[in-house]
Protein backbone atom coordinates (compact mmCIF):
# COMPACT_ATOMS: atom_id res chain seq x y z
CA UNK A 1 0.00 0.00 0.00
CA UNK A 2 1.53 2.97 -1.06
CA UNK A 3 1.37 6.34 0.36
CA UNK A 4 -0.06 9.27 -1.54
CA UNK A 5 1.20 10.69 -4.90
CA UNK A 6 1.65 14.32 -5.06
CA UNK A 7 1.39 15.94 -8.46
CA UNK A 8 4.14 17.37 -9.60
CA UNK A 9 2.63 20.56 -10.58
CA UNK A 10 2.05 20.53 -6.38
CA UNK A 11 5.82 20.86 -5.98
CA UNK A 12 6.64 22.89 -8.64
CA UNK A 13 3.75 25.41 -6.85
CA UNK A 14 5.69 24.88 -3.48
CA UNK A 15 9.05 25.65 -4.61
CA UNK A 16 7.87 28.69 -6.53
CA UNK A 17 6.22 30.05 -3.47
CA UNK A 18 9.34 29.00 -1.37
CA UNK A 19 11.73 30.83 -4.02
CA UNK A 20 9.01 34.03 -3.59
CA UNK A 21 8.58 34.23 -0.42
CA UNK A 22 12.66 34.17 0.29
CA UNK A 23 12.60 37.10 -2.56
CA UNK A 24 9.81 38.91 0.06
CA UNK A 25 12.05 38.38 3.37
CA UNK A 26 15.24 39.88 1.94
CA UNK A 27 13.08 42.74 0.11
CA UNK A 28 11.02 43.90 3.54
CA UNK A 29 14.76 43.43 5.42
CA UNK A 30 15.44 46.73 3.60
CA UNK A 31 12.48 48.33 4.49
CA UNK A 32 12.43 50.29 7.97
CA UNK A 33 9.56 48.44 9.53
CA UNK A 34 10.75 49.23 13.44
CA UNK A 35 10.37 47.02 15.32
CA UNK A 36 7.88 44.80 13.09
CA UNK A 37 11.08 43.49 10.59
CA UNK A 38 12.13 40.79 12.75
CA UNK A 39 8.20 39.84 13.09
CA UNK A 40 7.51 39.89 9.40
CA UNK A 41 10.82 38.00 9.12
CA UNK A 42 9.94 35.36 11.35
CA UNK A 43 6.36 35.37 9.85
CA UNK A 44 7.81 34.50 6.37
CA UNK A 45 9.95 32.04 7.95
CA UNK A 46 7.48 29.93 9.77
CA UNK A 47 4.76 30.43 6.44
CA UNK A 48 8.15 28.90 4.60
CA UNK A 49 8.06 25.93 6.94
CA UNK A 50 4.94 24.78 7.49
CA UNK A 51 4.38 24.53 3.34
CA UNK A 52 7.56 22.37 3.53
CA UNK A 53 6.04 20.30 6.11
CA UNK A 54 2.82 20.07 4.96
CA UNK A 55 3.42 19.64 1.21
CA UNK A 56 7.00 18.06 1.02
CA UNK A 57 6.97 16.21 4.29
CA UNK A 58 3.97 15.06 3.23
CA UNK A 59 2.39 15.87 6.64
CA UNK A 60 -0.92 16.92 4.99
CA UNK A 61 -1.55 13.22 4.50
CA UNK A 62 -0.08 11.83 7.20
CA UNK A 63 -2.06 9.92 10.19
CA UNK A 64 -3.29 11.78 13.03
CA UNK A 65 -0.83 10.31 14.86
CA UNK A 66 1.99 11.56 12.84
CA UNK A 67 0.52 15.10 12.77
CA UNK A 68 -0.02 14.79 16.83
CA UNK A 69 4.51 14.66 17.09
CA UNK A 70 4.63 16.58 14.74
CA UNK A 71 2.75 19.43 16.88
CA UNK A 72 3.99 17.73 19.68
CA UNK A 73 7.41 19.23 18.69
CA UNK A 74 6.75 22.83 17.85
CA UNK A 75 4.86 22.90 21.11
CA UNK A 76 8.33 22.16 22.78
CA UNK A 77 9.56 24.11 21.09
CA UNK A 78 7.32 27.15 21.86
CA UNK A 79 7.59 26.07 25.70
CA UNK A 80 11.44 26.47 25.41
CA UNK A 81 11.43 30.03 23.68
CA UNK A 82 8.77 31.37 25.41
CA UNK A 83 9.97 30.48 28.74
CA UNK A 84 13.82 31.94 28.17
CA UNK A 85 11.91 35.23 27.08
CA UNK A 86 9.58 35.34 30.20
CA UNK A 87 13.06 34.18 32.62
CA UNK A 88 15.55 37.23 30.75
CA UNK A 89 12.54 39.35 30.41
CA UNK A 90 12.04 39.51 33.67
CA UNK A 91 15.43 40.85 34.29
CA UNK A 92 16.73 43.89 34.88
CA UNK A 93 19.62 43.77 32.79
CA UNK A 94 17.33 42.80 30.08
CA UNK A 95 16.25 45.69 27.35
CA UNK A 96 13.29 44.05 25.79
CA UNK A 97 12.09 45.21 22.27
CA UNK A 98 9.14 47.47 22.40
CA UNK A 99 6.80 44.75 21.36
CA UNK A 100 7.58 42.44 23.83
CA UNK A 101 7.56 44.95 26.81
CA UNK B 1 -3.92 4.91 8.64
CA UNK B 2 -4.99 1.11 8.41
CA UNK B 3 -4.80 -0.43 11.78
CA UNK B 4 -7.01 -3.41 11.58
CA UNK B 5 -6.48 -5.92 13.79
CA UNK B 6 -3.68 -8.90 12.23
CA UNK B 7 -5.91 -11.04 9.93
CA UNK B 8 -2.53 -12.40 8.81
CA UNK B 9 -2.66 -16.39 9.70
CA UNK B 10 0.22 -17.13 11.45
CA UNK B 11 1.23 -20.07 9.39
CA UNK B 12 0.92 -17.23 6.26
CA UNK B 13 3.82 -17.48 4.50
CA UNK B 14 1.46 -19.56 1.79
CA UNK B 15 0.90 -16.02 0.26
CA UNK B 16 3.48 -13.98 -0.69
CA UNK B 17 4.58 -10.86 1.20
CA UNK B 18 6.42 -8.25 0.44
CA UNK B 19 9.93 -9.29 0.55
CA UNK B 20 10.71 -5.57 3.21
CA UNK B 21 8.08 -6.57 5.53
CA UNK B 22 9.74 -7.38 8.77
CA UNK B 23 8.12 -10.14 10.61
CA UNK B 24 7.01 -8.05 13.51
CA UNK B 25 5.17 -5.87 10.91
CA UNK B 26 1.17 -7.50 10.41
CA UNK B 27 1.30 -5.28 6.89
CA UNK B 28 3.05 -2.64 4.88
CA UNK B 29 1.37 0.35 5.83
CA UNK B 30 2.05 -0.56 9.85
CA UNK B 31 5.13 -0.84 8.52
CA UNK B 32 5.41 2.28 7.16
CA UNK B 33 3.49 3.86 9.65
CA UNK B 34 5.93 2.69 12.41
CA UNK B 35 8.78 4.19 10.40
CA UNK B 36 7.30 7.76 9.79
CA UNK B 37 6.35 7.90 13.11
CA UNK B 38 9.49 6.77 14.92
CA UNK B 39 11.39 9.61 12.55
CA UNK B 40 9.34 12.31 13.17
CA UNK B 41 10.29 11.73 17.36
CA UNK B 42 13.68 11.97 15.99
CA UNK B 43 12.66 15.06 14.12
CA UNK B 44 11.48 15.97 17.60
CA UNK B 45 14.45 15.66 19.31
CA UNK B 46 16.45 17.64 16.37
CA UNK B 47 13.74 20.88 16.65
CA UNK B 48 15.27 21.04 20.45
CA UNK B 49 18.79 20.58 20.07
CA UNK B 50 18.49 23.36 17.20
CA UNK B 51 16.39 24.99 19.41
CA UNK B 52 18.70 25.53 22.87
CA UNK B 53 20.73 27.19 20.23
CA UNK B 54 17.96 29.17 18.66
CA UNK B 55 17.37 30.17 22.25
CA UNK B 56 20.92 31.72 23.14
CA UNK B 57 21.08 33.70 19.90
CA UNK B 58 17.36 35.09 20.94
CA UNK B 59 18.80 36.17 24.30
CA UNK B 60 22.04 37.51 22.78
CA UNK B 61 20.17 39.34 20.31
CA UNK B 62 18.02 40.88 22.53
CA UNK B 63 21.08 42.06 25.01
CA UNK B 64 23.35 43.18 21.91
CA UNK B 65 21.19 44.34 19.14
CA UNK B 66 23.24 46.86 17.47
CA UNK B 67 26.38 43.98 17.85
CA UNK B 68 24.09 42.07 16.13
CA UNK B 69 22.67 44.39 13.45
CA UNK B 70 26.52 45.50 12.70
CA UNK B 71 28.04 41.62 12.12
CA UNK B 72 24.79 40.96 10.26
CA UNK B 73 25.51 43.28 7.57
CA UNK B 74 29.29 42.30 7.32
CA UNK B 75 27.66 38.79 6.40
CA UNK B 76 27.20 38.47 2.07
CA UNK B 77 23.83 38.66 1.25
CA UNK B 78 24.80 37.62 -2.15
CA UNK B 79 25.82 34.31 -1.14
CA UNK B 80 23.41 33.66 1.57
CA UNK B 81 20.45 34.50 -0.41
CA UNK B 82 21.88 32.00 -3.33
CA UNK B 83 22.34 28.97 -0.60
CA UNK B 84 18.82 29.05 0.26
CA UNK B 85 17.70 29.23 -3.12
CA UNK B 86 20.09 26.39 -3.64
CA UNK B 87 18.71 24.48 -0.51
CA UNK B 88 15.16 25.36 -1.57
CA UNK B 89 16.06 23.36 -5.02
CA UNK B 90 17.39 20.77 -3.53
CA UNK B 91 14.08 20.15 -0.84
CA UNK B 92 12.29 20.58 -4.25
CA UNK B 93 14.44 17.73 -5.99
CA UNK B 94 14.40 15.49 -2.78
CA UNK B 95 10.49 15.61 -3.11
CA UNK B 96 11.04 14.28 -6.86
CA UNK B 97 12.77 11.82 -5.72
CA UNK B 98 10.44 10.56 -3.43
CA UNK B 99 8.16 10.95 -5.54
CA UNK B 100 9.57 8.56 -8.34
CA UNK B 101 9.95 6.18 -5.77
CA UNK B 102 6.35 6.16 -4.95
CA UNK B 103 5.52 5.86 -8.86
CA UNK B 104 8.23 2.77 -9.25
CA UNK B 105 10.92 4.73 -11.46
CA UNK B 106 13.80 3.56 -10.36
CA UNK B 107 16.06 5.65 -13.00
CA UNK B 108 14.61 8.51 -12.22
CA UNK B 109 14.70 7.98 -8.29
CA UNK B 110 18.50 7.78 -8.61
CA UNK B 111 18.89 10.52 -10.76
CA UNK B 112 17.27 12.69 -8.31
CA UNK B 113 18.47 11.67 -5.91
CA UNK B 114 22.12 12.33 -7.47
CA UNK B 115 20.86 16.02 -8.03
CA UNK B 116 19.64 16.90 -4.72
CA UNK B 117 23.40 15.26 -3.11
CA UNK B 118 24.68 17.78 -6.06
CA UNK B 119 22.98 20.21 -4.95
CA UNK B 120 23.62 19.97 -1.10
CA UNK B 121 27.30 19.78 -2.45
CA UNK B 122 26.72 23.00 -3.95
CA UNK B 123 25.45 24.40 -0.38
CA UNK B 124 29.22 23.11 1.17
CA UNK B 125 30.82 24.60 -1.32
CA UNK B 126 29.45 27.97 -1.28
CA UNK B 127 29.63 27.60 3.28
CA UNK B 128 33.22 26.96 2.46
CA UNK B 129 33.34 30.57 0.38
CA UNK B 130 31.88 32.50 3.04
CA UNK B 131 33.90 30.77 6.16
CA UNK B 132 37.17 31.74 4.24
CA UNK B 133 36.06 35.13 3.73
CA UNK B 134 35.67 35.04 7.78
CA UNK B 135 38.97 33.87 8.15
CA UNK B 136 40.55 36.25 6.04
CA UNK B 137 38.99 39.48 7.70
CA UNK B 138 39.54 37.95 11.41
CA UNK B 139 36.12 37.43 11.53
CA UNK B 140 36.94 33.91 13.50
CA UNK B 141 36.00 34.36 17.13
CA UNK B 142 39.03 34.12 19.26
CA UNK B 143 43.17 35.80 19.38
CA UNK B 144 42.62 36.65 15.97
CA UNK B 145 39.53 38.14 16.16
CA UNK B 146 39.38 41.74 14.63
CA UNK B 147 36.00 43.59 14.31
CA UNK B 148 37.36 46.10 11.14
CA UNK B 149 36.52 49.69 11.11
CA UNK B 150 35.81 49.46 7.47
CA UNK B 151 32.16 48.49 8.88
CA UNK B 152 31.58 50.98 11.05
CA UNK B 153 30.77 54.06 10.35
CA UNK B 154 33.24 56.86 10.66
CA UNK B 155 33.70 58.17 14.14
CA UNK B 156 30.76 56.06 15.39
CA UNK B 157 31.79 55.37 18.50
CA UNK B 158 32.41 58.83 19.82
CA UNK B 159 28.76 59.97 20.80
CA UNK B 160 27.89 56.18 21.17
CA UNK B 161 28.38 56.48 25.02
CA UNK B 162 26.56 59.61 25.45
CA UNK B 163 23.78 58.52 23.44
CA UNK B 164 20.81 57.16 26.05
CA UNK B 165 19.21 54.31 25.25
CA UNK B 166 16.35 55.19 24.08
CA UNK B 167 17.66 57.22 21.31
CA UNK B 168 18.09 54.07 19.85
CA UNK B 169 14.51 54.72 17.66
CA UNK B 170 16.23 57.90 15.97
CA UNK B 171 15.70 57.75 12.72
CA UNK B 172 17.71 57.26 9.48
CA UNK B 173 21.53 56.41 10.47
CA UNK B 174 21.25 56.15 13.83
CA UNK B 175 24.10 55.67 16.53
CA UNK B 176 25.00 52.97 17.74
CA UNK B 177 25.31 52.62 21.08
CA UNK B 178 28.18 50.02 21.71
CA UNK B 179 31.64 51.77 22.14
CA UNK B 180 34.46 50.41 19.33
CA UNK B 181 36.04 48.47 22.21
CA UNK B 182 32.15 47.06 23.41
CA UNK B 183 31.79 46.20 19.32
CA UNK B 184 34.56 43.94 19.68
CA UNK B 185 33.72 41.84 22.36
CA UNK B 186 29.62 41.46 21.22
CA UNK B 187 30.17 41.19 17.68
CA UNK B 188 32.46 38.11 18.63
CA UNK B 189 29.09 36.67 20.26
CA UNK B 190 27.32 36.91 17.17
CA UNK B 191 30.02 34.96 15.37
CA UNK B 192 30.47 32.04 17.82
CA UNK B 193 26.41 31.60 17.24
CA UNK B 194 27.21 32.08 13.34
CA UNK B 195 29.76 29.44 13.32
CA UNK B 196 27.89 27.16 16.11
CA UNK B 197 24.74 27.48 13.96
CA UNK B 198 25.77 27.18 10.23
CA UNK B 199 28.48 24.64 11.35
CA UNK B 200 25.69 22.07 13.48
CA UNK B 201 23.41 23.13 10.36
CA UNK B 202 26.49 21.86 7.74
CA UNK B 203 27.11 18.98 9.55
CA UNK B 204 23.60 17.60 9.27
CA UNK B 205 23.90 18.25 5.60
CA UNK B 206 27.12 16.77 5.41
CA UNK B 207 25.56 13.64 7.17
CA UNK B 208 22.29 13.67 4.76
CA UNK B 209 24.58 13.19 1.88
CA UNK B 210 26.11 10.42 3.35
CA UNK B 211 22.57 9.05 4.07
CA UNK B 212 21.45 9.92 0.41
CA UNK B 213 24.60 7.88 -0.77
CA UNK B 214 23.60 4.70 0.92
CA UNK B 215 20.03 5.50 0.02
CA UNK B 216 21.39 6.00 -3.86
CA UNK B 217 22.80 3.08 -4.36
CA UNK B 218 19.85 1.00 -2.60
CA UNK B 219 17.60 2.71 -5.08
CA UNK B 220 20.13 1.87 -7.73
CA UNK B 221 20.32 -1.97 -6.51
CA UNK B 222 16.50 -1.59 -7.31
CA UNK B 223 15.53 -2.42 -3.59
CA UNK B 224 12.39 -0.02 -3.87
CA UNK B 225 9.21 -0.25 -5.72
CA UNK B 226 5.86 1.21 -5.13
CA UNK B 227 4.88 -0.94 -2.10
CA UNK B 228 7.82 0.02 -0.36
CA UNK B 229 9.81 3.21 -0.40
CA UNK B 230 10.06 4.08 3.36
CA UNK B 231 14.05 4.92 3.19
CA UNK B 232 13.73 7.32 0.53
CA UNK B 233 11.13 9.10 2.03
CA UNK B 234 12.76 8.91 5.38
CA UNK B 235 15.93 10.89 3.79
CA UNK B 236 13.25 12.73 2.48
CA UNK B 237 12.10 14.10 6.30
CA UNK B 238 15.87 14.32 7.07
CA UNK B 239 16.98 16.48 3.73
CA UNK B 240 13.68 18.83 4.57
CA UNK B 241 14.35 19.23 8.28
CA UNK B 242 17.24 20.68 7.20
CA UNK B 243 16.33 22.89 4.57
CA UNK B 244 13.67 24.30 7.21
CA UNK B 245 16.65 25.08 9.76
CA UNK B 246 18.21 27.06 7.03
CA UNK B 247 14.64 28.96 6.30
CA UNK B 248 15.00 30.33 9.87
CA UNK B 249 19.18 30.61 9.88
CA UNK B 250 19.19 33.17 6.68
CA UNK B 251 16.78 35.69 7.87
CA UNK B 252 18.02 35.22 11.78
CA UNK B 253 21.93 35.73 10.81
CA UNK B 254 21.82 37.66 7.52
CA UNK B 255 18.82 39.76 7.55
CA UNK B 256 19.20 41.39 11.51
CA UNK B 257 18.89 44.62 9.84
CA UNK B 258 19.90 45.90 6.77
CA UNK B 259 17.80 49.09 6.18
CA UNK B 260 20.49 51.21 7.74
Amino acid sequence: MSGHVSPISLYITIFMALMVLTVATVGAAFVDLGQFNFLVAMIIAGFKATLVIWYFMHVKYASKLTKLTVATGIFFLAILLGLFLVDYGSKAFTQMPPFLS
Amino acid sequence: MSNVAAHADDRGHAHAHHPALQHHFDTMAQQKEAAVVGMWVFLLTEILFFGGLFAAYMVYRIWYFDAFAEASRSLSLFWGGLNTAVLIGSSLTMAMAVRCAQTNKRTATVNWLILTMILGAVFLGVKVIEYADKFEHHHVPGYNFQWAAAHEAPAAGEHAVAASEGAAAAEGHRELSLTPAQLQLTTQIYFSLYFTMTGLHALHMIIGIGIMLVITRMAYQGKFDQEYYTPVEMAGLYWHFVDIVWIFLFPLLYLVERHV
